[in-house]
């Protein structure tokens, strides 16, 4: 499989398994916007990634990112509750929605490539900090409009041989890391 | 007598709704107990009179496959009815979890009607 077959088949895995991951577990509709890809993988972030590593015949890395204000909320409609704040019960939503995205865009490509293999999930929350994924490969970045507001999720998978240690992850700036 | 049920899962967040959905069965369910992985379910499970887990499979420190081969050997709880609830979608990680006598699965994301369909014949 080629690495624009792998970009083709990451776009529509995602789609499938975000409207399925929030019609089935939010009750709400989505709209997937365009995918694009991306060659510079920093990025300024406010708010709250939830980040889970994929390895196996392909190697990569899958992130959900959002506002805290959509963070309370998801959790909010995830738990059937209400959130003031981005505690540890809106980390632990937003850690376990991005598995099911990312576990079920898994379960997709493996049927394809082969087993596949899941990190549990890291979720960080902040304010203005900066990722950086170390390599310089491209990243698929798919826009989720959810509960009126800005889902944004982003993989990158390379062949497992060009992959390795192409995916160190550096954050700068103010936050807290779960995982 | 109600069956004490055991939810097994690294996530608050699923244990939490696991809770909700259980609870909407209307099945004769009696206490719902909570751990967080494999380690902490064998303590529940010794302290407890448990007669259904649902246990995600991925998981730290102890996974649901290795608490599911633990129970398995163990007499006490080896007839204990386990569901796997994952989103583990391999075919790999299914048969393996098959093969140890899980008595189903339900994969993420799922809905109540098929937590109930599940446990319907089981308790």
């Amino acid at each position: 499989m080629t690495r624009e077959e792998m970009n083709k088949l990451v776009e529509a895995g995602v789609r499938s398994s975000v409207e399925n991951v929030c019609t089935t577990m939010l009750g709400c509709p989505v709209e997937v916007g365009e995918p694009k890809l991306i060659g510079h993988p920093l990025q300024e972030s406010d708010g709250v990634v939830a980040l889970i590593g994929m390895a196996g015949p392909w190697i990569g890395t899958g992130a959900l990112t959002c506002k805290p204000d959509l963070a309370r909320r998801l959790a909010g409609a995830f738990l059937m509750s209400e959130y003031d704040e981005v505690n540890d019960e809106v980390l632990d939503a937003i850690a376990e929605l991005a598995n099911m995205v990312i576990g079920n865009l898994k379960t997709i490509i493996e049927e394809i490539v082969g087993p596949m293999g899941l990190s549990t999930p890291t979720t960080i929350y902040g304010a203005s900090f900066t990722t950086k994924i170390g390599g310089s490969q491209e990243w698929t970045l798919i826009p989720v409009k959810v509960l009126d507001g800005d889902l944004l999720i982003q993989i990158c998978l390379l062949p497992n041989d060009q992959g390795r240690g192409h995916h160190r992850l550096d954050i700068v700036g103010h936050m807290v890391t779960r995982g | 007598m109600p069956l004490d049920v055991l939810v097994v899962d690294d996530s608050a967040a699923i244990r939490k709704i696991l809770q909700r959905v259980l609870a909407q069965t209307e099945l004769p369910l009696g206490t719902i107990l909570e751990a967080g992985d494999g380690l902490e379910a064998i303590e529940r499970l010794k302290a407890n009179n448990v007669g259904l887990v649902l246990s995600d499979i991925n998981m730290p420190n102890m996974d649901g496959i290795e608490l599911l081969t633990q129970m398995r050997a163990n007499p006490m709880w080896k007839s204990i009815p386990v569901v796997m609830i994952t989103t583990e979608g391999s075919q790999q990680k299914v048969l393996e979890a098959v093969d140890l006598g899980a008595a189903g699965y339900v994969r993420k994301p799922f809905t109540a009607d098929q937590i109930k369909e599940k446990l319907v014949g089981l308790v």
